[in-house]
């Protein structure tokens, strides 16, 4: 299968060098995830992805989506990938909305530009993204503000506008970290089916290694600023070869190995 | 541990108004020994930060009492609180707000220490309590935004623990920092209020460390204490329906690629219903 996004050797400096030449492949329908601490690099690597950088950052290497290379992009040309082509989903679902906005208002607004559709044919599309996401009743949702929706609610209305363009690729940083573990459950299930219906690539930034178990399919190690490791999901968990990957796991509370070693 | 008891609440209820009221809290008891580390677990909205603020006397519970060291707390008003309530000290969620921007990090936990020499206890120095969290003993001249997010939970703590408390009530402390200091700041905290010989309430939606650091654990479900007991027998035979669900929910790091199940809209009416279960 081939790539859809292709990050090679890409490397971000702000003041300092904080990303040190990354590689990652995403493929449609399948879950990539990016582990580590925080200061790893590992949430600088999905925003630069977008654009997203400070001003200041310096970036080198290139990062692809299908044969156009992306990394360096003019705004205006990244305009029309941003939540078109390539959609990202945060941590924090409560500020990641605009309080004084409808859900439908967040909602439709991204389709109307990217893909032309009227007002009307925009406010059905997304009436039909808040059912797929399953947030209850969807018609009248959509003319609610985000103050009225629960907090796993509101990161499932977040996905909803992310895929409403249907884009190739999902960025998904911290995406559960906010939520409670029962709820949590949901959205792991949600992402899943939504990468292999749509035939989805995602990235899953997630310092949680029980998330990372349960959804994704290939996982990278980072640490400071480099992959340590990248493999599939059973090999990773099952035989971590690199020592921080080891530890890592190690300091997982009731991990096989921390009880083998203490 | 010793059998003294510095926590003792009983039959609280906190009820926020509107209409109808919002009862968060509908009769939680709970003590707290000497030495002993508490954990409250529960989801959003389960009513437990409500019982940390109504034990600590920032909130007036609607019903029931709170009694420290055996003497009733009083809510906290304008004016000063009494001396011996320092001995309540809080640690909470987002050390970005709970510290002061403005002045530097020492001066805070000096404060902590003032609280301390103001009950009669001996001085100490801010640089001492750093090093017991932690930290490197000439960053004290330092102000908040020159620390990572875990740095800033660690001089929330050491000034709480600079206070000398008999009680340290943690809301979410650990949950704003990132995974691999999660369980060291959660440690850390236990250990020291164990070496004090203090009592810790300390409030998480994270099971898998107050796994680690609690003794007894109570989890709270829609403003009720649904099972309680020792750590372990709840981990290991979690016999409430909600703590199952709650413990089935964690995905576990096994590689295997299993998406926990989340509890049905039937299951979460039925837990309610179900009579609490004291271990």
């Amino acid at each position: 299968m081939s790539a859809i996004l292709t990050i090679d050797d890409l490397t971000v400096d702000i003041g300092r060098p904080l990303v040190k030449g990354v590689s990652l492949e995403l493929q449609p329908g399948r879950i990539q995830g990016l582990a580590g601490e925080s200061g790893s690099g590992k949430t600088l690597t999905s925003l630069a992805v977008l654009g997203l950088l400070p001003r200041q950052a310096r970036t080198g290497g290139s990062i692809r989506l299908g044969d156009t290379q992306i990394l360096g992009m003019k705004r205006r040309e990244l305009n029309r990938i941003r939540g078109h082509r390539v959609a990202m989903v945060f941590q924090d679902p409560s500020s990641a909305l605009h309080p004084q906005l409808t859900v439908g208002h967040q909602l439709t607004d991204h389709m109307r530009t990217h893909l032309g559709l009227s007002r009307s044919a925009a406010r059905d599309r997304a009436a039909e993204m808040l059912e797929r996401v399953k947030v209850p009743a969807a018609a009248e949702a959509l003319g609610r503000y985000p103050h009225q929706f629960s907090g796993g609610q509101r990161q499932r209305i977040c996905i909803a506008i992310a895929l409403a363009c249907d884009p190739d690729v999902l960025l998904a940083d911290e995406p559960t970290t906010a939520l409670d573990v029962t709820v949590q459950a949901g959205i792991l299930q949600l992402l899943r089916d939504l990468a292999t219906e749509r035939e989805l690539a995602v990235l899953l930034v997630t310092h949680d290694l029980g998330v990372m178990s349960a959804v994704a399919d290939d996982v990278a190690v980072m640490r400071d600023g480099r992959i340590v490791e990248a493999t599939d999901r059973a090999s990773l968990f099952s035989a971590p070869q690199h020592e921080y990957t080891r530890s890592l796991l190690a300091a997982l509370p009731g991990s096989r190995l921390e009880e083998d070693g203490s | 541990m010793t059998d003294r008891i510095v926590l003792d609440a009983r039959d609280l209820v906190v009820r926020y108004p509107g209409s109808p009221p919002v009862v968060a809290v509908d009769g939680v008891s709970l003590r707290i020994g000497a030495g002993e580390t508490v954990a409250l677990v529960g989801e959003s909205g389960s009513g437990k930060s409500s019982v940390a603020r109504a034990v600590a006397g920032i909130d007036r519970p609607a019903e029931g009492e709170v009694l420290f060291d055996s003497a009733p707390v009083s809510p906290l008003g304008i004016r000063r609180r009494a001396r011996s309530l320092t001995a309540i000290q809080m640690v909470f969620q987002d050390p970005s707000t709970s510290l002061n921007p403005r002045r530097r990090v020492g001066d805070q936990v000096s404060d902590g220490i003032a609280a301390a020499r103001a009950r009669g206890l001996a001085a100490s120095r801010p640089e001492e309590w750093f090093e017991r969290v932690g930290l490197d003993t000439s960053w004290v001249s330092r102000f908040p935004h020159q620390f990572s997010g875990g740095q800033k939970q660690r001089v929330a703590i050491a000034r709480a623990l600079a206070a000398r408390p008999h009680l340290l009530v943690a809301d979410e402390p650990i949950s704003a920092l990132d995974a691999s200091t999660q369980t060291s700041v959660a440690a850390l905290m236990r250990d020291l209020v164990a070496e004090l010989g203090a009592g810790m309430l300390f409030i998480s939606h994270d099971l898998a460390v107050v796994r680690r650091i609690a003794d007894r654990t109570l989890v709270m479900y829609g403003g009720r204490v649904m099972e309680t007991g020792p750590t372990a027998e709840i981990w290991d035979s979690p016999r409430h329906p909600y703590t199952r669900s709650l413990l089935a929910a964690i995905p576990v790091p096994d590689g295997a690629g299993r998406i926990p199940v989340a509890p049905t809209a039937d299951e979460r009416a039925s837990w309610t219903a179900i009579p609490p279960i004291e271990n």
